[in-house]
């Protein structure tokens, strides 16, 4: 496959960024994305120029590090990672464009990376249980309905790659820090916490500069975990109750 | 508790589902009151002025009204005020715009803002039409809203201005009653085809009913 692609080069979070062309040859379907990235990464150090900077850690889908906007999609065109995305999920002679995560509360580091602290920021205001130390408690001694297991382990699949905040028209975080009050909220290990949780967390999810939830649903749908939608309404009910029990 | 509610974008947002939903209720029965128009002047005028009486002898004439009139300013002006705020938080959280532009969420979820601007001013023209006078084309006379309402639809520009509007309010509605039952918490996965078909038939059947009124001044079928 022969592409042009069109990326974000930017020198650091303080010089102007533009979109730059290039093009690449020799590509296999077989590719996934970052791999083809890799290829013109070569190509661009052997010719003498700086390679793209972009995040990668595991590059099987599960670690939440690879973050590129493809042709306007998080992630590009499959509900899936980028490192997941495949080239065959393209054609030869296309033209494709890689920006970086766009949001305020993402900076800029450089090229294609971004400062996703803010996401480590809203976990530890709120994203912990309080364990009791000691010798290892007995089975089954928390029983947990399966129902709320289920509930817990769907919003425990988010990796935290930021493609909510990308994808939403307003930058808003909403769908990763709903996972995350959701998965713990809902289970008996994450209830001494369960009011302050949510409200620390929205809370500095709103410090962190992301933007509100106007419900476009564009989160969800670029999701590589499949975090439903209405995990934002469950939170929203999370936050409403906890205003009416906590008195600070 | 106050306070968290205003300082938080979740908050906020709650209050302008509450907000949003009082004016719901308020059109649902301004659209069947209006729809009265089809029995005649005598039983719409009558109408209008049952609407003064209403809550007597407890309360004093106009005053049910009044307690109307005031909930709506509040609800609007809270509406507002949070949508404009939220709006220019949403807007500062994305300050670099994506090169690839692609059009993102439905045409209703998209114009919300716009939509929301065209029914303010609307709001405003509504209100200087048929409640002052102001504006109103012809001679107002108060106490005689059958008049009134087919002045008001016997020009093109009354007509105009009020199917957009109302137009904007079915899109508003479709989009805004789903939102906030979201925001409210009252939406989940079993629930959401229920809420979502009651938001289409809350938009549907009130931009039916509102524009029913000037599509029958103009055709005659109400003179």
């Amino acid at each position: 496959m022969k592409l042009t692609l069109r990326v974000w080069r930017q020198q650091n979070a303080e010089a102007p960024g533009a979109m730059v062309t290039y093009e690449v040859d020799g590509i296999s379907r077989d590719m996934s994305f970052l791999e083809m990235l890799d290829t013109l990464n070569e190509e661009l150090i052997l010719g003498g120029d700086e390679p793209v900077a972009f995040d990668h850690d595991c590059r099987e889908g599960i670690c939440g590090a690879c973050s590129l906007v493809i042709n306007g999609d998080a992630h590009g065109p499959e509900r899936t990672t980028t490192c997941q995305l495949h080239m065959r999920s393209f054609q030869d002679g296309d033209t494709i464009d890689v920006e970086p995560w766009r949001a305020s509360a993402f900076p800029v580091v450089k090229d294609l990376v971004v400062d996703r602290s803010a996401f480590d920021r809203i976990i530890q205001s709120g994203g912990y249980i309080s364990a009791p130390t000691g010798t290892a408690p007995d089975a089954h001694a928390t029983p947990v309905p399966k129902p709320d297991a289920d509930f817990a382990f769907e919003h425990a699949e988010c990796i935290g790659c930021g493609a909510c905040v990308a994808a939403c028209p307003n930058g808003s975080a909403m769908l990763f820090t709903s996972a995350k009050v959701n998965h713990l909220n809902v289970l008996p290990q994450g209830a001494p916490e369960r009011e302050t949780r949510v409200l620390d967390m929205v809370a500095t999810m709103d410090e962190e500069g992301f933007g509100g939830c106007t419900l476009t649903g564009e989160c969800a749908t670029a999701c590589p975990k499949g975090i439903p939608l209405p995990s934002i309404a469950a939170m929203n009910k999370e936050w409403l109750r906890a205003t009416r029990k906590v008195r600070r | 508790m106050t306070r968290t509610l205003w300082d938080s974008s979740v908050g906020k947002k709650t209050i302008m589902a509450v907000s949003g939903l009082v004016m719901l209720g308020y059109l649902v029965v301004h659209m069947l009151g209006n729809l009265k128009i089809f029995f005649g002047s005598d039983e719409f005028n009558h109408y209008a002025h049952w609407l003064r009486t209403l809550g007597e002898p407890f309360l004093h004439y106009e005053w049910a009204l009044w307690i109307v009139r005031v909930v709506l300013v509040a609800a609007v002006v809270l509406h507002a005020v949070s949508a404009y705020q939220l709006s220019r938080r949403d807007l500062r959280a994305r300050p670099t715009a994506y090169v690839h532009k692609r059009a993102r969420a439905s045409y209703a979820t998209r114009t919300m803002r716009y939509g929301g601007l065209i029914l303010a001013l609307f709001i405003v023209w509504h209100i200087l039409d048929l409640t002052t006078g102001t504006v109103h084309p012809g001679g107002f006379q108060p106490g005689h809203p059958y008049q009134n309402v087919l002045d008001t639809f016997s020009t093109w520009y009354g007509n105009v201005v009020y199917i957009v509007a109302v137009l904007a309010l079915g899109l508003h509605v479709q989009h805004g009653f789903w939102s906030a039952a979201q925001t409210l918490g009252v939406g989940n996965a079993t629930r959401d085809r229920v809420l979502k078909a009651l938001a289409n038939v809350l938009a549907v059947v009130l931009t039916a009913g509102f524009v029913s009124v000037p599509v029958a001044v103009m055709t005659g079928v109400v003179s």
